[in-house]
């Protein structure tokens, strides 16, 4: 009868939601359970150092410029062969990033000429004071690798004088 | 007067009001579950074991909440308003049987009820129509227009569906032959109402989501056009009292829905079991009840996940020109076959639902055609 038409639709409605019911949740139950990371997920940023152990860091303030948000604070200081921190002239004596601001664009990881900062995959991040977003270098710097000394190092003269490494494969 | 018929009223209310309190804590969290378990997701589940700690954790934060008081509000008024939507929401079910058989306690009888009143069911008409003065009040105080505009449409709504609600009433009271709840109750001993007059009950459940404001018929504080409606202003404790009144108002109408139409306390005796079957035979009752209105409840639940707030003036074309008839026509109809049952034979008493159930096509009928006509198809 089509003049039922009405009480088909509210009973096929009401069918689909008491169906609906039965099916498993999708949620996922955060702190005990978490959903793993996609591949390029962008999270807290990680500075990298050589296997020797040098920062690849050398200060040269391009991630700031590059950054959208202006969150990205770096100040530069000379390396010296007796106090090396990084390759090359300069290192960064102070690498801040207020987390706040970031947006997580990863414009930072794309402008590094040393490939030094990357986003790492940490996303947990709360903060109850204004201050404590500020990430300093000391929290940013990833730990030395096994084979390598920590900074600042006792170089030979005339060994790092290079800040930027050579390309291995120019036509990358 | 009996002294101790004062006190046992007294204990007997204090408890109904605690029940009552407690049975609108934990209505939210059923809701709450129910509300997500329809939408795929698990629901608050945090709060103690199954979240069944989350009611207090909500009733603390309400509580510590800051109150706000809008500058030029009416202060009184705004003040009392709460206070009048809540107090109706609870005095409703002080007429409600919940169990046939008294308890012997203190050497006296203590009945399943509170009130036993010869006229229950036009008190709860009267009670119920109360309570719109509070939402209107709380609305119109507040100083707001979208508060004013909730309390307005809550006003027109609810007055309008109180007719069929009213009308869907006396066919439960034309078929048990008296107005007093332990008359209806006793009446459906062998068949319930909802058997005998499906289009009533039908009536009723939808006149009551229009009463008690819930969706599809949440007009009065549909979020998306008047931010909240008339609590748009209340914040803390006042706003715990609104929600709290409109809970209540839920439980209670789910209540005189099982005592109308569903059998109230009656069900399947159990006394007949060994070990239990005498404490059954006091539990029963109340067992009976609790368990149609949660199942009562769980419908408005389940409607209000399902279906979205229809138009404003299609909820008022839908009280006034398919309910208002309808209802109207059910009346005659359980009037007509009641006496042609008591003339020509009991069994005429099946042309009650017969025709109910025809008029309701004919109404059903009339929306289709209504939906369908061409001005409603051009837009």
């Amino acid at each position: 009868m089509p003049v039922l038409e009405p009480l088909v639709g509210l009973a096929k409605g009401l069918w689909t939601t008491l169906a609906s019911m039965f099916e498993k949740p999708v949620t996922i139950q955060y702190p005990e359970q978490k959903r793993p990371l996609r591949p390029r997920f962008r999270g807290r940023h990680i500075l990298k150092r050589y296997d020797n152990g040098l920062e690849k860091c050398i200060g040269c303030a391009l991630c700031a410029a590059a950054c959208p948000a202006d969150a990205i604070f770096v100040e530069a200081s000379e390396n010296t062969d007796e106090k090396r921190y990084s390759p090359g002239d300069r290192y960064a004596s102070t690498y801040e990033i207020n987390l706040l601001r970031c947006i997580y664009c990863g414009f930072c990881e794309d402008a590094c000429p040393t490939e030094a900062i990357v986003l790492g995959s940490e996303y947990e991040l709360s903060f109850t004071e204004r201050k404590q977003a500020i990430y300093t270098k000391e929290m940013f710097i990833e730990p030395v690798s096994t084979h390598g000394k920590p900074t600042p190092q006792q170089t030979e003269p005339g060994l790092f004088t290079r800040s930027v490494p050579r390309m291995k494969d120019p036509s990358d | 007067m009996d002294f101790a018929l004062v006190i046992e009223w007294l204990v007997k209310g204090f408890v109904w009001v605690l029940v009552l309190l407690g049975g609108f804590a934990y209505l939210t969290l059923y809701e709450r579950r129910a509300l997500a378990r329809i939408q795929v997701r698990i629901g608050p589940n945090r709060a103690g074991w199954q979240g069944i700690l989350q009611p207090i954790a909500d009733a603390i934060k309400l509580i510590f909440k800051e109150e706000l008081m809008p500058a030029q509000a009416d202060k009184l008024i705004f003040f009392l308003a709460p206070v009048v939507t809540l107090v109706p929401a609870l005095v409703i079910t002080a007429v409600l049987p919940w169990g046939p058989k008294p308890i012997h306690l203190f050497g006296r009888e203590i009945t399943w009820y509170i009130a036993d009143i010869n006229v229950g069911v036009l008190y709860i008409m009267s009670v119920t129509s109360i309570a719109v003065y509070g939402i209107v009040l709380a609305g119109w105080s507040s100083n707001n227009k979208y508060a004013m505009m909730g309390g307005l449409r809550s006003s027109a709504q609810m007055v309008s569906y109180e007719i069929a609600l009213g009308l869907s009433f006396v066919s439960a009271i034309l078929l048990a032959g008296s107005m007093r709840m332990i008359n209806i109750v006793e009446a459906q001993k062998t068949l319930w109402f909802v058997l005998l007059q499906p289009v009533g009950t039908a009536i009723f459940l939808i006149a009551t989501l229009a009463e008690v404001n819930r969706a599809p018929f949440d007009m009065p504080e549909a979020e998306q056009e008047l931010t909240a409606g008339y609590h748009v202003e209340y914040s803390g404790m006042k706003f715990a009292l609104i929600f709290m009144a409109e809970y209540d108002k839920m439980i209670a109408i789910s209540a005189i829905g099982a005592t109308l139409f569903f059998g109230g306390y009656q069900g399947p005796d159990l006394s007949g079991i060994p070990l239990i079957g005498g404490i059954m035979s006091y539990v029963q009752g109340p067992m009976y009840m609790f368990l149609k209105i949660v199942i009562l409840l769980f419908g408005m639940i389940w409607v209000r996940a399902t279906f979205p707030r229809i138009r404003y003036d299609r909820l008022m074309a839908f009280g006034w020109k398919v309910l208002l008839p309808l209802s109207l026509a059910v009346v005659f109809i359980t009037a007509t076959g009641i006496i042609l049952a008591q003339q020509f034979g009991a069994w005429l008493i099946w042309l009650i639902p017969l025709f109910s159930l025809l008029a309701g096509i004919v109404a059903i009928a009339g929306m289709y055609r209504t939906l369908r006509r061409k001005e409603y198809a051009r837009a």
